[in-house]
């Protein structure tokens, strides 16, 4: 699903480069549930975006499901991003002034579907994730675990190749954590690839593998024990 | 590009900033009412000056004659020609462009009787075509006509003024005045068509057919003055010299005499006030255009502030797979909705107290000088929807680019 070959990319810092990814070779097949973990600075987050189609990498090549994903267009960019990639994130992001049920759509509105059909699969995904009830709720009246319901409705409702997740539960108390990871293992056992970026261990460990970054490099790649689950 | 979500989306941004947008959308207001309020008071200054003109002096040309200043032809110099019908037929058969000859002969302070109620007025000899040309217009009745004229009938046409103090209320046509003691029958009533002072003479005086005048008073066939008017698409400042040059030839004045004929039209200046008007038409749009530039400008600026506060939720769309285009239509379509929904109020606002001045002032009867009829015509609303909308587009422009360049990263960061 995910191949990639000696990816690298820097930044400029005034005079200086700034080396984030030093060459990372990774495959990561359907129906994965994989896990990046690293510090901070050890280039999980450019990894993600490279990933994600949110940001460009300088050498390499990065293929998603067969296809090259190289100095695309910003149009096209966005095509991939909507078709291909299904974020989740630490802050939820849903859009403030609109209805659960309207941002679990909002990715169908980029690809025109009209609105009486996207409300209605909105529904049946907001259903999934057993908030139904709640489609009418703007984000400020749902609780955390809730909203980050929502937003894995929102990813998921275009059917992506890969669902990429960044601290999912980041901002949620243990208890929701464990409801929103239970979530993302029905999803992966329903043959969806999710990619979870996280720093804590114990999410990690939910996982059936775990990609280990420090300075740019892959440093450990190996499934854990608790793959069963 | 106006869906529902699209209008959801604006709904919502303007709610949460009520008085922010509110602010924003007086400046427009504020700007389309100004440029429709000074383009209709000014539409009224021009009408109102305008109409003192009178709407047909500007292609009319007097002629008279007056005392010569050099010799010719064995004629001394001080010798003042004497005008004649056979003149006009000249004209007529000579200069093509003219469109309508007038002249007139009058006779100062003739007693008119109308049974024993009598004063004295200026009687008028005319041909059928003054009434044509001059800001006359008829009250009732008719005016002189050819037949009139080429029987020397014995009809009169008599001023507004004159026919109330004759007759009172009672009903004229038809009737007989007597003229130095010559029953005459009257015909019409007219009057001009604005009362001013120089139109005051108008009112009072008796027009009769010319050859009924040389015949019943014996005046011999002279003309005072004659008024001709030219030919439609023909500048009267092009026939004015050909006029004078031939009544020059036809009465023994040297060509290169200023005076002997004189004349007089108004072409130059209708021409410079028409030139004038334009000039204030152009400062009022420059003003009003200018008023609308600075709404514009706080249109563009909140824009640009609701862009940056909504950086990451643009992050947020374009990871969900918004391509720019979405995006630029998206803060495009909040200004323009903005900048047309204020304005067109402003229009409105504008066109309403422009008509309630017109309504207000026409109600009361006031007719102030150089001033009548403000309006706002079509061609300028039109054209503000239109500047509007482009004003919104304007406005839009650079906060929309500004949109379309936020990296979707954002949307990956936490605040």
């Amino acid at each position: 699903m995910i191949r990639l070959r000696n990816i690298r990319k820097a930044y400029k810092t005034g005079y200086n480069q700034l080396e984030v990814l030093k060459g990372i070779d990774l495959d990561i097949e359907a129906g994965a549930f994989a896990s990046i973990m690293g510090s901070s600075g050890s280039g999980k987050s450019t990894l993600l975006n490279i990933i994600g189609i949110l940001d460009e990498y300088d050498n390499g090549d990065y293929q998603l499901d067969g296809k090259m994903i190289k100095g695309l267009s910003q149009t096209d960019a966005a095509l991939y991003r909507n078709r291909f990639i299904g974020f989740v994130f630490q802050s939820f992001n849903l859009l403030p002034f609109k209805t659960a049920q309207e941002n679990v759509a909002l990715p169908l509105y980029y690809q025109k579907m009209d609105r009486k059909k996207r409300q209605d699969l909105a529904m049946e995904y907001l259903d999934m994730v057993g908030l139904a009830d709640w489609a009418e709720h703007l984000p400020n009246q749902l609780s955390g675990g809730q909203q980050q319901r929502v937003a894995i409705a929102r990813a998921l409702i275009t059917q992506p190749k890969v669902i990429l997740a960044d601290e999912p539960t980041g901002a949620l108390d243990s208890k929701t954590s464990s409801e929103v990871m239970e979530l993302f293992k029905k999803v992966n056992r329903e043959g969806m690839t999710v990619i979870i970026v996280t720093h804590e261990n114990d999410i990690a460990a939910m996982t059936r593998r775990i990609i280990r970054l420090r300075d740019g490099v892959i440093e450990n790649d190996g499934t854990t024990v608790s793959s069963s689950s | 590009m106006l869906d529902q979500d699209t209008w959801q989306e604006i709904l919502g941004t303007i709610k949460k900033h009520k008085l922010r947008t509110g602010l924003t959308a007086l400046g427009v207001f504020w700007g389309i009412f100004m440029l429709i309020f000074v383009l209709g008071m000014g539409k009224g200054l021009e009408n109102g000056v305008f109409r003192d003109f009178g709407d047909r002096a500007k292609n009319i040309m007097y002629v008279w004659p007056e005392r010569t200043s050099q010799p010719f032809q064995g004629f001394q110099p001080g010798r003042r020609p004497q005008l004649r019908l056979e003149d006009i037929t000249a004209i007529r058969q000579n200069i093509p462009d003219v469109q309508y000859i007038a002249p007139r002969l009058s006779l100062g302070s003739v007693p008119v009787y109308y049974e024993d109620i009598g004063d004295s007025y200026e009687i008028r000899g005319e041909l059928q075509d003054m009434i044509r040309i001059e800001a006359l217009q008829l009250h009732q009745g008719r005016y002189i006509n050819d037949l009139d004229i080429r029987d020397s009938r014995k009809v009169a046409v008599l001023g507004k003024r004159t026919a109330e103090v004759l007759f009172g209320e009672k009903d004229c046509i038809g009737e007989y005045i007597r003229i130095k003691g010559v029953e005459f029958r009257v015909v019409g009533i007219f009057g001009p068509m604005q009362i001013k002072p120089w139109t005051e003479s108008d009112l009072e005086a008796i027009v009769i057919p010319l050859t009924a005048m040389y015949r019943t008073f014996g005046t011999g066939e002279r003309v005072d003055y004659f008024v001709c008017s030219a030919a439609p698409n023909v500048l009267v400042s092009s026939i004015e010299p050909q006029v004078r040059d031939l009544l020059k030839k036809r009465h023994h004045v040297a060509p290169d005499d200023p005076q002997g004929i004189g004349g007089f039209n108004l072409e130059a200046e209708y021409q410079s006030i028409v030139n004038l008007f334009g000039g204030i038409r152009a400062f009022l749009w420059f003003v009003g255009i200018g008023t609308l530039l600075a709404g514009i400008v706080g249109v563009s600026n909140i824009m640009l502030i609701t862009v940056k506060e909504r950086t990451k939720e643009i992050g947020i769309r374009k990871a969900m797979g918004a391509p720019p285009r979405s995006i630029i239509n998206m803060i495009l379509a909040e200004s323009i909705a903005i900048t047309s929904l204020s304005g067109y109020l402003g229009l409105i606002a504008g066109t309403f107290v422009i008509g309630g001045i017109n309504y207000l002032m026409m109600a009361n009867n006031l007719e102030p000088d150089n001033f009548y009829n403000p309006q706002v015509n079509l061609t300028v609303g039109m054209g503000a929807i239109l500047l509007l909308i482009l004003a919104g587009a304007a406005a839009g422009f650079i906060p929309a680019l500004q949109a379309a360049r936020v990296n979707p990263v954002i949307a990956l960061k936490d605040e």
